[in-house]
């Protein structure tokens, strides 16, 4: 077993039989192959690729095995933390995904599970030498990150995204004990705060004094005010800060301030952007634009929580070189955009509110040619007959963003003809992600479903690998998604289709579905069944409000013996066999202990 | 979570579906009172399932004390005319209730604009305006036009357009007839208006 750096194993005693006392401390032949192997692995970064190289022969799993140094799980229940610490040795780097999507979305119970607990005790032991560690949907603690903290001396790297469970005291001790630390990255979790008659830990004083090597600080989430001076302090011995997303509390004037401390920055997430209470009425503000002209390497924005369009052109020094904006959390008009988006020529991610109407989208289609992906998201959620961004703003950006290969598009009304445009103008489409907040809303031109809109999708995009549908959809939609998204592998479904035959056609007809899940649609235990033969290869399929029973499920547990099947119900006693939810993904080991009651999991 | 002013969502919205398959009761349900969920029952449709309406396994007391599901309001009476759909749209809690916090801080009363063959909608904030002469200028030169006199008989003279407003109770009235204040609490979208429409509704009066 190797324990420094290099992948030259200890030799065994030399048993060479080429002399009675040499201690000619040459490897036996065999062994060379798998040194030379070991050597040679080390090069291949690619999951997919290290997968396959296990698959060749047992020296090859092996070698492969201590020589993986990104362990990548995505799903934190389709192992046990032993097994993966038992087959891989020399982790260095482990990200590990837990809830399914559509928890973000309130529709799985709070305690459902994905606890860090056992995956962290398992690296405790297994990896004393971790330097970064992912997490994507996970329920820790603050003990979770105090362990941490204390368990990883090399420990570089924290990254958490959509968590929850923890607080300002494990982000501390993060801070605190980490030494080495170059990112800290707290992305859209729930982070318990104090109560307001509570005293706000300051945690930002808990960085250690003198230089650190921070490269990405993210904080946004961190709904609580920060100590702005210890803050300053830290920004301005952090030499090689590069990322900084602040949260709603600090104001301009304070990121003002630390722009000019720290003119290297090339990502930032501003504070609050509106008029701040520092600034007295009357009193001179700052020219807050020369700080982004001060900071030359730009090229990504975010933040503008609270926003006061009157500071937008603070950011015109910068918008010539930026590659990525988020407005998403900025209501914003046309008007207010335009001057802004018509200097961002270089722009290739953008996420807007649609209150910019189809008129905004109309500038991002002028200007952004090298756009690649485009979110656009609600400002009201509800199902309305009109909104500010339809059809329209959907056609021009395909006409004057032929690059796109990502887009993310809520509206009230949608047609087929902008549909099949977008299909034919943007042929590099890697995700499709249209969300009509009406549901089973037709297209108002015509009366027709959008089955032809998605269907146009999945023919003429080729490289296609991830789809979500909306408004009305017949059986035909997923006969199509069944005949040419040949490539697709996430597929987001709800209140869609006319029966059972819809979902065969996507199990039948998708070979690289991995994840599939579906809401309120009248797929029944028939279709489930059609799946059988490819559920060992999917992630997980997630399907609630459907016509699943619970016997069907039982059926395919006892067929599948490697597949959990969990069935979430809230009501105990029910009438009928059908069930809520169901959520099913492969697994190695037994089914987990740590569900909730409402959840039972079936062998 | 929303403005709680939806009514009777189907009298308003526009939908047709494919003839003979998709009826008008497509399982949203909406009351004017909901007593209690139970007292609901939706109308079944041949190939779906009742919407779970405003319950959820969050709901559930057995899988744990704390709720965060906002759709939902305790054991009380949920709040009349509300059709909501757990977790739908599709977006992230965070982000809604970071956008929320945001507009509920600026107290802004936005409304919708439209004009009558202008190919997109216009959005303004009421609150920003201090009286009607204010509203009418930014309206002018929104969308590159003039209005024209306000009398109370003749409705708006000296030009083909006229702004209307729907209010709360659904009616469609010319902008001016009620006082300032009034206006800006019952006013629910914008509508300019051409032609002898405009006229038509100015003599109304």
């Amino acid at each position: 077993m190797t324990h420094s750096g290099s992948s030259l194993p200890d030799l065994p005693n030399s048993t060479s039989t080429s002399g009675p006392m040499s201690e000619i401390r040459s490897p036996p032949p065999d062994r060379v192959l798998e040194i030379v192997l070991e050597n040679v692995l080390h090069f291949l970064t690619c999951r997919r690729d290290r997968n396959a190289a296990s698959l060749v022969c047992r020296s090859w799993y092996r070698a492969e095995a201590l020589t993986r140094s990104d362990l990548f799980i995505g799903n934190c229940y389709a192992v046990s933390p032993h097994r993966a610490t038992s087959r891989f040795r020399r982790v260095k780097s482990l990200t590990v995904k837990g809830k399914p999507r559509f928890a973000d979305f309130d529709l799985l119970p709070l305690n459902w599970g994905a606890n860090f607990s056992p995956w962290g005790s398992a690296l405790a032991d297994s990896y004393p030498w971790l330097e970064k560690l992912h997490l994507k949907r996970m329920s820790l603690t603050d003990d979770d990150l105090d362990l941490i903290a204390r368990s990883f001396p090399s420990f570089k790297e924290l990254v958490l995204v959509c968590c929850e469970g923890f607080g300002i005291a494990g982000i501390a001790s993060i801070a605190a004990n980490c030494r080495l630390l170059r990112v800290l990255d707290l992305v859209e979790s729930v982070v318990e705060v104090a109560d307001e008659d509570e005293e706000v830990m300051d945690w930002i004083s808990c960085f250690p004094e003198g230089e650190t090597h921070l490269e990405s600080l993210m904080f946004e989430c961190v709904d609580c005010p920060v100590n702005f001076e210890a803050l300053e302090g830290l920004v301005a011995r952090s030499p090689f800060l590069k990322k900084l997303r602040l949260n709603r509390f600090v104001s301009i004037p304070q990121l003002y301030r630390l722009m000019h401390r720290a003119p290297q920055l090339t990502h930032i997430g501003t504070g609050s952007f509106c008029a701040s209470d520092d600034v007295a009425v009357g009193d001179q503000e700052p020219d807050y634009a020369s700080a982004f002209a001060a900071c030359k390497s730009l090229v990504c924005l975010s933040g503008f929580r609270d926003i006061l369009p009157d500071y937008l052109p603070a950011i015109y020094p910068a918008c010539a070189n930026l590659t990525s904006l988020n407005l998403s959390y900025a209501d914003v008009n046309a008007d207010q955009l335009k001057p802004v988006i018509l200097q961002c020529h270089k722009l290739q991610t953008l996420w807007v509110l649609d209150s910019i109407c189809d008129e905004g989208l109309q500038a991002v289609a002028a200007t952004c040619k090298d756009l690649r992906e485009l979110r656009v998201f609600p400002v009201n959620t509800r199902e309305e007959v009109e909104g500010p961004v339809s059809e329209v703003g959907l056609e021009v950006i395909s006409q004057g963003c032929r690059k796109l290969q990502s887009i993310l598009f809520f509206c009230q009304r949608m047609t087929n003809a902008a549909v099949i445009a977008m299909s034919k103008n943007c042929p590099d489409l890697v995700v499709f992600r249209l969300c009509i907040i009406g549901r089973y809303r037709p297209d108002p031109e015509t009366q027709e479903p959008m089955d032809d809109g998605f269907g146009a999708i999945v023919m003429n995009c080729k490289k296609l690998t991830r789809l979500a549908v909306s408004g009305l959809l017949t059986d035909q939609a997923f006969r199509y998604i069944g005949m040419y998204g040949k490539l697709v592998r996430t597929l987001s479904v709800a209140f869609a289709g006319d029966s059972d035959q819809g979902l065969k056609y996507v199990l039948e007809g998708c070979p690289n579905l991995q994840k599939l899940e579906i809401r309120d649609s009248p797929f029944g235990d028939a279709a489930l069944r059609s799946g059988l033969h490819h559920f060992y290869n999917m992630r997980f399929l997630w399907m609630s409000s459907c016509k699943l029973t619970r016997q069907a499920c039982q059926e395919i547990a006892r067929t599948l013996p490697h597949l959990a099947l969990e069935v979430i119900d809230s009501q105990e006693d029910k009438a009928d066999d059908h069930i809520e939810i169901l959520y099913m993904y492969r697994s190695l080991d037994r089914p987990r202990n740590d569900a909730p009651k409402c959840v039972t999991i079936l062998q | 979570m929303d403005a709680a002013d939806i009514k009777n969502l189907k009298a308003t919205e526009l939908r047709l579906g494919l003839p003979g398959t998709h009826l008008e009761e497509n399982n949203v349900i909406i009351t004017e009172e909901k007593s209690s969920l139970s007292s609901t029952t939706p109308v079944l449709n041949n190939n779906k399932r009742p919407l779970q309406e405003e319950t959820s396994p969050a709901n559930n007391k057995d899988c744990g004390s704390k709720c965060s599901n906002n759709n939902t309001d305790d054991d009380a009476a949920p709040p009349p005319s509300k059709a909501k759909i757990v977790g739908w749209p599709p977006i992230r809690s965070y982000r809604k209730n970071s956008l929320q916090e945001q507009s509920e801080a600026a107290g802004g009363i936005y409304v919708k604009v439209s004009m009558d063959g202008a190919p997109y909608l216009r959005k303004i904030d009421l609150k920003v305006y201090g009286g009607y002469p204010q509203l009418l200028k930014a309206l002018e030169n929104m969308f590159k036009l003039t209005i024209g006199e306000y009398s109370e008989k003749e409705g708006y003279k000296g030009s083909d357009y006229a702004p209307t407003y729907e209010d709360k109770d659904g009616d469609w009235m010319l902008v001016g007839d009620v006082p300032w204040d009034m206006f800006v609490t019952s006013c629910k979208r914008l509508r300019i208006m051409k032609g002898y429409e405009a006229r038509g509704l100015g003599c109304a009066v």
